[in-house]
């Protein structure tokens, strides 16, 4: 009782303390992550702005339906394995996290590796959904000519479908509206480079938890800071998964 | 339990012991990690100093030379081939390189000089100095966020010199112009260079900004209360939550404009035809980008004024021996400007078909501004008021930030009215107005510092006298030089053109761009003479002979003469009171180190 009573005394915000009862290093990835909120939310914004700024958009359903041996007819089944994927990884980070607090070294060791694997795998996955978009053939009706369209940064196949033409027994379609690539590829472009860039810190700490550098400071609160990074991507996938492919 | 609520050791303590280790066995300090790779605030915020103090001189240079050309448009000078070679073949600059110098003066001068120059140079120096700390929270990240901003400058300074020239598309590059190559020189490789020299220049504020904000927060020394700490921290702080929430934005526009130039993207672009080409690019709009960069754009200008109105107010505080007057008044009125730079970007989109319903919206936001900033002002006034003022050049260049403050401010609120704007938008008015409030306003604030804080950062004091040479005639040249610029921007004249003389009715402001240009000259000499005092001193300059040669409360001048790594020698001092305790029980002034007396009144 009395550690209480001397606590509630503590005045937090009078210095030579820190006011948060944090470390430095955890009260910067904080606002850093702050700061990158406005980044993801510039481009979401923007990509918003833009998209209802046009007569048409391609439905999502019919854009992401494939996967790796299902040509078509499973919309958002991919893109839900991934997004699976990453919270599981963000579950793993926890556990490293938590393993971090009791300071075990090898609980901490393996729930990194998981989380590594989880990230990884996420990666992997995006890779396959880009190249797939990109060499894509769908028939697109131009100037009177059938061309086949993949989906990049300037050529956008999902357009209207042109009522009553087929080409090898496919739909042909019109084209649709070009900023729809540059938004995808670039926001979850620039996703993926977070996931990627966590992965990488995630693999600096899994050495340095191997080599037994938190253990010799006494504590992981460098895990806690990766951490922190790794949700964070995490939760910027949902809003992005919510933008692109659910709405 | 008490897990949870215990005062973790490791925060309250890792500093203090951390450092004084350092100090009792030093470290072999080389040349290299001294003067070069150094990690000590204090050589940080003199390599800023000093980088900018060269950006500055670039940026002024090319303002002469340009106004050189403005006062005197159908003359030839061979300085300018002799200086720009091709770009002013037979001594009169080209028009598209004329745009290419107003954007690389504007993007030097707001972003080089007085961001990093600025903030960059004092956020540095006086955090960890006002705040009793031995050095930033991570002296690490604070080094990297130096070289950073070397990087962009490297990478700005290039573009000056490739066969295309620099970026030309203005200070704000908006597209299309800076999103298509092949409608100008400018928009070639130099706005690609501008974009990654603005990247890095970002990520270099970013690691600053999160280093100011959590050293502010976490490193205060026993008794530093937050509203015990001097003003000067307090914009600091604003500042630096200001950057760290503003340049991103700035860097989403900056990559999607990279990839509408490189990667065939249409985020700005729609329906454009240049040289007779259809580009095939559709469903972008240009004013997206003009969201985004005002979204940084307008914090911007506060992200430059908030360091000097915070070194201002410590100035004339200093200097009146007087305290500052309304102290929470004050921060009040940093903490309402910080929030509203974010809500009024789009006052600077008026004219690009904005909804008047929102614009209004605005306009409102924007006159709102009027009232922190008068605050702001009649604080300062009443701190002077009957005060035993000390005129030093720091004091005067405060005072001289005051007045232009005054001046450049009530020509915001013509601006901030849409209707008005529509007539003096994008003419001299604007110049004149942001010049005024914006650039030389916090230039005389930087100075102001300088001039205080040098013995400080050098030992020595800079010459007085040629202090005040350079203040008077810099005050009085700023408002020459930009008072009149007003009355062309309401006749209508436009900015941005190299020569106006086609147009009959500017023929009458001939003689008066005449006399600008003759009195710019005269101002960046004197600014040149600033440069050789500062130098000199360094090195020459009258020794510091007392720890508190101002007679000030703030805990910098309690540390020793040339304070090295760590700040203080032995424990770092107790803060009792807060740092405007001047002339109280007939007392000059009190040092925030001593205790409460026991008779001591209240301030």
């Amino acid at each position: 009782m009395s550690t209480q009573a001397t606590v509630h005394q503590t005045k937090w915000w009078s210095g030579g303390k820190s006011p948060f009862n944090l470390e430095y290093g955890k009260l910067m990835m904080w606002y850093f992550l702050m700061s990158d909120a406005f980044t993801f939310g510039a481009f979401l914004i923007s990509y918003g702005s833009i998209r209802f700024s046009q007569n048409y958009w391609p439905n999502p359903n019919v854009v992401f339906d494939s996967a790796p041996g299902i040509h078509g007819g499973a919309p958002l089944f991919f893109v839900s394995i991934m997004t699976f994927i990453l919270i599981v990884s963000s579950v793993t980070m926890v556990l490293a996290v938590h393993e971090g607090h009791k300071g075990n070294r090898q609980g901490v060791i393996k729930w990194l590796a998981w989380t590594i694997v989880g990230g990884l795998a996420f990666l992997s996955c995006q890779a396959w959904e880009w190249h797939h978009l990109i060499t894509g053939e769908h028939a697109v009706l131009v100037n009177g000519q059938v061309e086949l369209w993949g989906q990049n940064m300037s050529h956008n196949p999902w357009g209207p479908v042109v009522e009553g033409v087929t080409y090898h027994g496919h739909h042909v379609t019109t084209p649709g509206p070009v900023a729809f690539g540059g938004y995808f590829f670039g926001i979850t472009g620039f996703h993926g480079f977070h996931v990627f860039s966590g992965v990488i810190i995630n693999i600096i700490m899994l050495v340095m938890a191997q080599k037994g550098v938190f253990d010799r400071r006494g504590h992981y609160l460098m895990i806690e800071k990766a951490g922190l990074y790794w949700h964070f991507v995490d939760l910027v996938w949902v809003f992005v998964f919510l933008c692109f492919y659910l709405i | 339990m008490s897990d949870a609520m215990s005062v973790h050791p490791e925060v309250v303590t890792t500093h203090d012991v951390h450092h004084d280790e350092h100090h009792v066995h030093h470290h072999k300090e080389t040349f290299i990690t001294k003067y070069v790779f150094s990690q000590d605030h204090k050589t940080i915020g003199k390599q800023f100093l000093i980088t900018g103090i060269i950006w500055a001189i670039i940026g002024g240079l090319f303002s002469v030379l340009f106004r050189l050309q403005l006062g005197y448009p159908d003359q030839h000078f061979q300085i300018l081939e002799t200086v720009f070679g091709k770009w002013a073949e037979g001594g009169q600059i080209k028009p598209e390189f004329y745009y290419a110098l107003v954007t690389m003066h504007g993007t030097v001068l707001v972003f080089f000089v007085l961001t990093a120059g600025l903030s960059g140079t004092f956020a540095n120096i006086l955090i960890p100095l006002q705040l009793g700390a031995r050095d930033m929270a991570s002296p690490f990240l604070n080094m990297l966020s130096y070289w950073f901003f070397f990087l962009a400058s490297v990478i700005m300074l290039s573009s000056l010199f490739i066969s295309t020239g620099p970026a030309a598309s203005g200070w704000t590059v908006y597209p299309p112009l800076s999103a298509l190559g092949q409608a100008s020189e400018g928009s070639k490789l130099g706005m690609d260079m501008w974009l990654v020299s603005m990247a890095m220049f970002i990520v270099s504020s970013l690691l600053g900004g999160l280093n100011y904000i959590s050293t502010i927060l976490n490193m205060r020394t026993k008794g530093m209360s937050m509203t015990r700490m001097p003003l000067t921290i307090w914009a600091m702080f604003f500042t630096a939550v200001l950057g760290v929430l503003s340049f991103p934005v700035l860097l989403s526009g900056a990559i999607l404009l990279l990839f509408d130039r490189n990667l065939g993207t249409s985020f700005y672009l729609s329906d454009i035809v240049v040289n007779g080409q259809i580009l095939p690019n559709e469903g972008g709009s240009a004013i997206l980008f003009q969201h985004l960069f005002w979204f940084l754009g307008h914090p911007e200008v506060y992200i430059i004024l908030l360091p000097a109105m915070g070194m201002v107010s410590e100035i004339l505080s200093v200097n009146s021996r007087k305290p500052i007057f309304g102290y929470m008044a004050m921060l009040g009125s940093l903490f309402a400007i910080c929030i509203l730079a974010f809500l009024v970007w789009a006052h600077h989109m008026f004219v690009t078909g904005l909804n008047p319903l929102l614009g209004s919206i605005f306009v409102l936001l924007t006159l709102l501004i009027a009232v922190p900033s008068a605050i702001k002002v009649f604080n300062w006034l009443t701190t002077l008021w009957r005060g035993n003022i000390r005129f030093t050049p720091a004091t005067l260049f405060a005072i001289g930030f005051v007045s232009l403050f005054i001046s450049g401010g009530l020509t915001g609120i013509f601006l901030g009215n849409s209707t008005i704007d529509i007539h003096l938008h994008d003419t001299m008015f604007v110049v004149a107005h942001f010049h005024i409030v914006m650039g030389v306003a916090s230039f005389f604030g930087m100075l102001a510092g300088v001039y205080h804080w040098f013995p400080k950062m050098f030992g020595r004091y800079l010459n007085s006298t040629l202090g005040y040479i350079h203040f008077w005639v810099t005050i009085i040249g700023a408002y020459l030089i930009f008072w009149p610029m007003h009355y062309q921007g309401l006749a209508g004249m436009p900015r941005r053109y190299l020569d106006k003389s086609s147009w009959v009715s500017f023929t009458q402001f001939g003689e008066l761009d005449k006399m600008i240009t003759v009195v710019s000259i005269i101002v960046f000499a004197v600014q040149l003479m600033f440069v050789f005092n500062f130098f000199y001193s360094i090195f020459k300059g009258r020794k510091v002979t007392t720890q508190n040669p101002w007679g000030a409360n703030t805990l910098e001048w309690t540390t020793p003469i040339r304070p090295g790594h760590g700040n203080w020698e032995g424990e770092i001092p107790e803060v009792h009171r807060w740092p405007y305790d001047y002339g109280k029980d007939g007392r000059e002034f009190i040092p925030q180190t001593e205790p409460i007396g026991e008779n001591e009144s209240k301030h």
